[in-house]
């Protein structure tokens, strides 16, 4: 477990280097500097060349993406131009938006999704199954924003329950700003759900099947013992995998959800810095996101050896 | 009328995929009005006899620049999943043949696409080369390589290991020569069914970005610009958020269900979260 632990931190490690090499070149390649972004295009070019050597930016490309990685690793981040703030405060102001929207998302879809799936598989075939499978691909058809779109027509606008765009901040209006994340965290969680729904019900399917089920029906065991005791845990398997994916899914969902709700979190962050191209805050923002989803296939790879042995045996 | 009722799923969504292509197709010789026609006049009507859909903020018809819509999703799911197939099966199959330190760095460098949440790449693709249908198509397609290269892969090691495979080098074939005889026609479900799916994928992924302004620039209609352009008039004419939302949803449910009813034909053993959307 340990050297199968340490095999995949090492492919982490290279994963994250070669994103962030991806990351540099593509910024590098932009056409002009943050120099010339802060500056504007009338500056004189002395000037230029003098906010450039306050930057750093005079030095050579290997030594610049050296100097930003290995800021990035100590913590270090920055400067955004657009805000004139070190990026780990911004960084820090909008995980307070996204963590709570994202976290929110999985629950949701999880406590929705994994009993739905293992309720339609234990009704195979019978009204109950062919419900949930309804409500799985239409959930999975519906474009997260346009579900997003309908609530706000729905539930915002029609009925007035939560508001259709903005964020009050948790310090000045805590319930307001629960309430502003609501109607975001369902549009994330349904197509997620959606999918989770489907994955457990044939996962489940296909561990009912197993001897070891039968084993456990012969021996007398309750029917709920054996779906929480033997049936979950080897559907476990699959069902991690497509767990660990939906956080990619929910961090790329949140970007296009937060600019439908304009919250102000991470992805509208980035979104934002694209668009105004603030270079400092892309380039720490997005390898900050890789280094998110990384990090979360890394822990999947070991709850995966955790509860299956037989991929730490073979590799 | 049996072949139906046993495999409801494929009869399904091959209609609605064959409806949604034609419409795509039908677009290019006729929709009942110029999808780009202004009558500001006629701005914001509700659906009736001459605009069946209604019209936009300018007057333009609706159910025309639905129409447009779906060939402008059609023409990204197509050449997206192309570009994706055209470069990640012959890696995979090479990966999957020489094994090795190649099978190791495509695989990583797999994983390296896949650590960047797709609408990230699609943003830095935009940054470099500004915004546009052909970028977003080119984003997404670089995000199918990965997807189609491992599951190619993967298939492939599959047949590899099978008798038939080895019999072929036996008999003096080339590994190519086996790859082309034996382990694609093998695999050849597995990539159909999946280019379904990734072709659903890609229609709700162009949707998003053009959402965010990434993919088709206006005049250019497109689904998921058409909704953005519906949200702050949505109060007035709900209608202009829920046609193109529900354009999207039927055209992905459509392929999702033939992704699905193709897969339970040609290879029922496949499971779900073997081709899972990504």
């Amino acid at each position: 477990m340990m050297s199968f632990a340490i095999r995949r931190l090492l492919v982490l490690l290279a994963t994250l280097l070669a994103a962030s090499a991806v990351v540099f070149i593509v910024l590098e390649v932009l056409p002009g500097d943050a120099a010339l972004l802060i500056l504007g295009t009338e500056a004189q070019d002395d000037t230029l060349a003098a906010l450039r050597a306050q930057l750093g930016l005079d030095r050579p490309a290997p030594m610049r993406y050296l100097d930003w990685i290995t800021g990035m690793a100590a913590g270090r981040t920055g400067v955004s131009h657009t805000y004139a703030v070190p990026v780990a405060e911004l960084i820090g102001e909008r995980l307070a938006v996204t963590v709570p929207l994202a976290a929110a998302a999985f629950l949701l879809s999880t406590l929705v999704a994994v009993p739905l799936g293992m309720f339609a598989a234990t009704r195979r075939n019978r009204a109950g199954d062919y419900g949930v499978m309804a409500f799985s691909q239409l959930g999975m058809a519906i474009p997260n924003f346009w579900f997003a779109i309908l609530l706000i027509l729905g539930l915002a606008v029609g009925l007035g329950w939560f508001p259709a765009a903005g964020f009050p901040g948790w310090a000045d209006d805590p319930l307001g700003s629960l309430r502003a994340l609501v109607l975001p965290a369902l549009s994330l969680a349904l197509p997620e759900a959606a999918i989770l729904a489907r994955v457990t019900r044939s996962a489940v399917l296909d561990t009912l099947g197993a001897d070891y089920v039968r084993t456990a029906r012969a021996k007398g065991l309750g029917e709920r013992a054996i779906l929480t005791g033997h049936v979950l845990r080897n559907a476990l398997i699959p069902m991690t995998t497509i767990l660990g994916l939906q956080f990619a899914f929910l961090l790329a969902g949140s970007i296009v959800i937060e600019n439908v709700f304009a919250l102000p979190g991470l992805g509208r962050l980035v979104y934002q810095a694209v668009t105004q191209r603030d270079i400092v805050v892309v380039r720490d923002v997005v390898l900050l996101l890789v280094a998110l989803v990384v990090a979360i296939n890394f822990l999947v790879d070991l709850a995966y050896a955790a509860i299956d042995p037989r991929p730490r045996i073979a590799a | 009328m049996n072949a139906v009722w046993r495999q409801p799923n494929l009869a399904m969504g091959g209609a609605m995929s064959l409806l949604l292509v034609g419409v795509a197709l039908l677009s290019v010789f006729w929709t009942p009005h110029a999808y780009d026609a202004i009558a500001v006049a006629d701005r914001l009507q509700g659906p009736g006899p001459v605009h069946v859909l209604g019209t936009d903020l300018f007057g333009r018809d609706i159910a025309s620049r639905l129409m447009v819509g779906a060939r402008n999703s059609v023409l990204v799911g197509l050449v997206a999943v192309g570009i994706g197939m055209a470069v990640g099966i012959p890696l995979g199959a090479l990966a999957a043949l020489r094994g090795g330190w190649l099978d190791d760095l495509t695989m990583r460098t797999a994983d390296v696409v896949f650590a960047f949440p797709f609408i990230i790449s699609a943003l830095l693709i935009t940054a470099l080369a500004g915004p546009g249908a052909t970028n977003a198509i080119i984003a997404i397609g670089i995000f199918n390589v990965p997807v189609f290269a491992r599951v190619t892969r993967g298939a492939a090691r599959r047949v590899w290991s099978l008798e038939y495979a080895r019999a072929g080098l036996a008999i003096g074939k080339s590994p190519l020569r086996v790859t082309i005889d034996h382990v694609l026609p093998n695999i050849a479900s597995v990539l159909i069914v999946q280019a379904t799916i990734q072709f659903a994928v890609a229609i709700i992924a162009e949707a998003a970005l053009s959402y965010l302004g990434l993919g088709a620039q206006p005049p250019a209609p497109s689904w998921g610009r058409m909704l953005f352009e519906a949200q702050t008039l949505m109060t007035i004419r709900p209608t202009l958020a829920i046609f193109p939302g529900a354009a999207i949803a039927l055209a992905v449910l459509g392929l999702n269900l033939l992704g699905d009813g193709l897969r339970d034909a040609l290879d029922p053993r496949l499971r779900d979260w073997q081709i899972a959307p990504r």
